[in-house]
């Protein structure tokens, strides 16, 4: 077997893999936090809350109703939207124009009452979904196993995150956004409904991470505390791509996935802590981050 | 009456206003230090040394989060980096007089506060937040891996050992006057800190920072100062914390813990001296009575709640709230 620096081919390319999947999941939430940020000035805290909302609903719509993967992958989203869009409707519009900080601090509260909540009701242990039978099995590429459903999240986070940067940066939908939260009265006075645009970004950028939570159902294991760890590593790879940077979120996040990856097969004990690193070696030599624009 | 005068009359009212209000200041303190005195014979004294030591976490936090509108994240790591370093030396090297490992673990405390200040000051708002987020969650890893601090278990049966050699700690009332000393001590320096010119400085920066440079103040180095300052105090905090406990854990550097000495903070007052002590009562009661109670379970989300609704309904604290109370309805 070939071995590439005492580790064989096989092992590496698995944690590369592994690494992908991971920076993939990370790409869809720092690219919904980075929406959030960069549109809305709001630091979301209860993001992983709601990655976790998401996995939660597909779950519990599958042991309770039996809707299959394919429904929750579109009504899971929509849902945690729909709550998304109600927050933003009855909590963090009143301190709009506060200083930012108090949107962190609101959104961390609402983490923890959401996360509590679903603790008491459904514990901390892991609960179980099965994978939807057409993903079942994988295929030999020759130097490694590659199961199918991990081949469909990739494709499918990309595709989303690459549709996301598209929408905002290419469309005229996306340019009202923007326009929209630059100057606001003024898109007011052309008689666009801007507050209904803020709730509706909120709302889609929370749906990202419930998105994530769906993807993450059948391979991570479904908890109410899912979200509250990688929410960090997440917080982490935002600094590193720099704030409010939409591709920027998307490239790193996949990035630091691989890093990781690499990291678990050539020294473990630091994996857990090598995002971190990374981040503190950014702020070092790139305060703004890689992609960042803020001085 | 001619114009200066005219000034020194309002001046000697100033002054006057100010010797009142100093003088009330005194009357409020020397109350509430009778108070903390005689509290040891009504209340557990165990109890009230956790009150006084999230008290002493939340005056430090402050210093940063009121007095100088800087939000860390990361405060955990402080409190335990404090907490894990008095108890490996207390543990392990028995003749040590309880002080010197107190000492030694706010030290540990104040150089890792003074590696954080220099990655993170430059950032604003919230990236400094995040930034120290992320920083203070490298500590938890670092303390996941390391030997030394027990990994998951924890650090169990510190020994409390002798004050200066002589005053047994292993008694309670002893402890608890000795945790009170500190506290008040580090109160009254705080006090000091924020009512001196380089308090005023901080203040400044706070209000309105490009002010402050375009004023020839040297800014990050001023926060910097206030970052060590906070990060030192917290680290005595989780010093003492793990004498008192006899025990420091993994709870301590998690990031749950950076977010409570917000709540502290916020729910007390930010920005006041009082507020935070109050907080941290009214947190670590709220803990400790729920969690004797049929809603045990609910401790989190209860907290959550309180949270939101301080952050929707009154920023300003329970503090703040009573402060604007008075100045509109008694003057």
């Amino acid at each position: 077997m070939s071995m590439i620096f005492g580790v064989p081919l096989a092992v590496l390319s698995g944690q590369l893999l592994i690494g992908i999947i991971n920076g993939a999941f990370y790409a869809l939430l720092s690219l919904g936090l980075a929406v959030i940020f960069g549109l809305l000035k709001i630091i979301n805290f209860a993001h992983g809350a709601m990655y976790m909302l998401g996995a939660m609903v597909t779950v519990l719509m599958f042991n309770a109703l039996g809707v299959n993967y394919w429904v929750a992958l579109f009504m899971a989203p929509l849902l945690v939207g729909a709550f998304g869009v109600v927050i933003e409707y009855f909590l963090l519009r009143r301190i709009a124009g506060q200083d930012h900080i108090y949107s962190l601090l609101l959104t961390f509260g609402v983490a923890l009452i959401i996360q509590g909540v679903l603790i008491n009701w459904f514990g901390v242990s892991g609960l179980r979904y099965t994978m939807p039978d057409m993903f079942k099995g994988g295929i030999n590429l020759g130097f490694m196993f590659m199961p199918y459903y991990r081949a469909w999240v990739i494709v499918a986070a990309l595709l989303v995150c690459f549709g996301t940067w598209f929408v905002i940066e290419k469309t005229k939908l996306g340019a009202y956004l923007r326009a929209g939260t630059e100057d606001s009265q003024l898109m007011q006075g052309f008689g666009i409904n801007v507050p209904l645009l803020i709730s509706l970004t909120y709302g889609f950028g929370v749906a990202l991470a419930a998105f994530a939570g769906v993807l993450a159902a059948p391979i991570y294991s479904v908890t109410p505390v899912m979200g509250s760890t990688t929410l960090i590593v997440v917080f982490a790879v935002v600094v590193i791509g720099g704030m409010g940077s939409i591709g920027g979120a998307i490239i790193t996040g996949i990035l630091m996935g691989v890093i990781e990856g690499l990291t678990k097969t050539f020294y473990p004990p630091a994996s857990s802590a090598v995002i971190f690193l990374v981040m503190v070696l950014v702020l070092m030599f790139r305060p703004s981050g890689l992609f960042g624009k803020e001085a | 009456m001619d114009q200066s005068a005219k000034i020194a009359d309002i001046h000697k009212s100033i002054v006057k206003e100010q010797a009142a209000q100093e003088r009330k200041r005194l009357m409020l303190n020397a109350g509430l230090l009778l108070l903390l005195l005689a509290a040891p014979f009504a209340i557990y004294p165990v109890f009230l040394m956790k009150i006084l030591c999230f008290a002493l976490f939340a005056v430090a936090f402050n210093l940063l989060f009121g007095f100088t509108g800087l939000l860390s994240f990361g405060h955990a790591a402080f409190l335990a980096a404090g907490g894990y370093t008095t108890g490996y030396l207390l543990s392990n090297y028995s003749g040590l007089s309880t002080e010197l490992g107190i000492i030694a673990g706010t030290l540990a405390a104040t150089f890792l506060g003074f590696g954080f200040a220099l990655l993170s000051i430059r950032r604003q708002g919230i990236y400094f937040a995040m930034v120290t987020l992320a920083l203070a969650q490298l500590v938890f890893f670092f303390f996941v891996q390391s030997e030394f601090t027990g990994g998951e278990d924890g650090m169990h049966g510190i020994p409390r050992g002798h004050l200066l050699g002589v005053i047994d700690l292993e008694n309670n009332l002893s402890m608890y006057y000795f945790v009170l000393a500190v506290f008040i001590g580090c109160y009254l320096l705080v006090q000091r800190i924020v009512s001196s010119p380089y308090g005023q400085v901080l203040k400044a920066i706070k209000q309105n920072e490009p002010r402050a440079v375009s004023l020839g103040y040297n800014v990050d180095r001023y926060k910097v100062l206030a970052f060590v300052i906070s990060a030192a105090l917290a680290g005595l905090a989780g010093s003492m914390k793990s004498v008192v406990f006899q025990l420091a854990s993994l709870n301590d550097a998690h990031w749950h813990m950076s977010g409570e000495v917000i709540l502290m903070t916020l729910v007390g007052g930010m920005g006041t001296l009082l507020g935070p002590v109050i907080g941290a009562t009214f947190v670590v009661n709220i803990e400790y009575h729920l969690s004797q109670g049929p809603l045990r379970d609910w401790v989190d989300p209860i907290l959550g709640g309180v949270f939101v609704i301080t952050v929707l309904a009154f920023r300003s604290g329970i503090v703040g709230e009573i402060q604007k109370f008075i100045r509109k309805n008694i003057g």
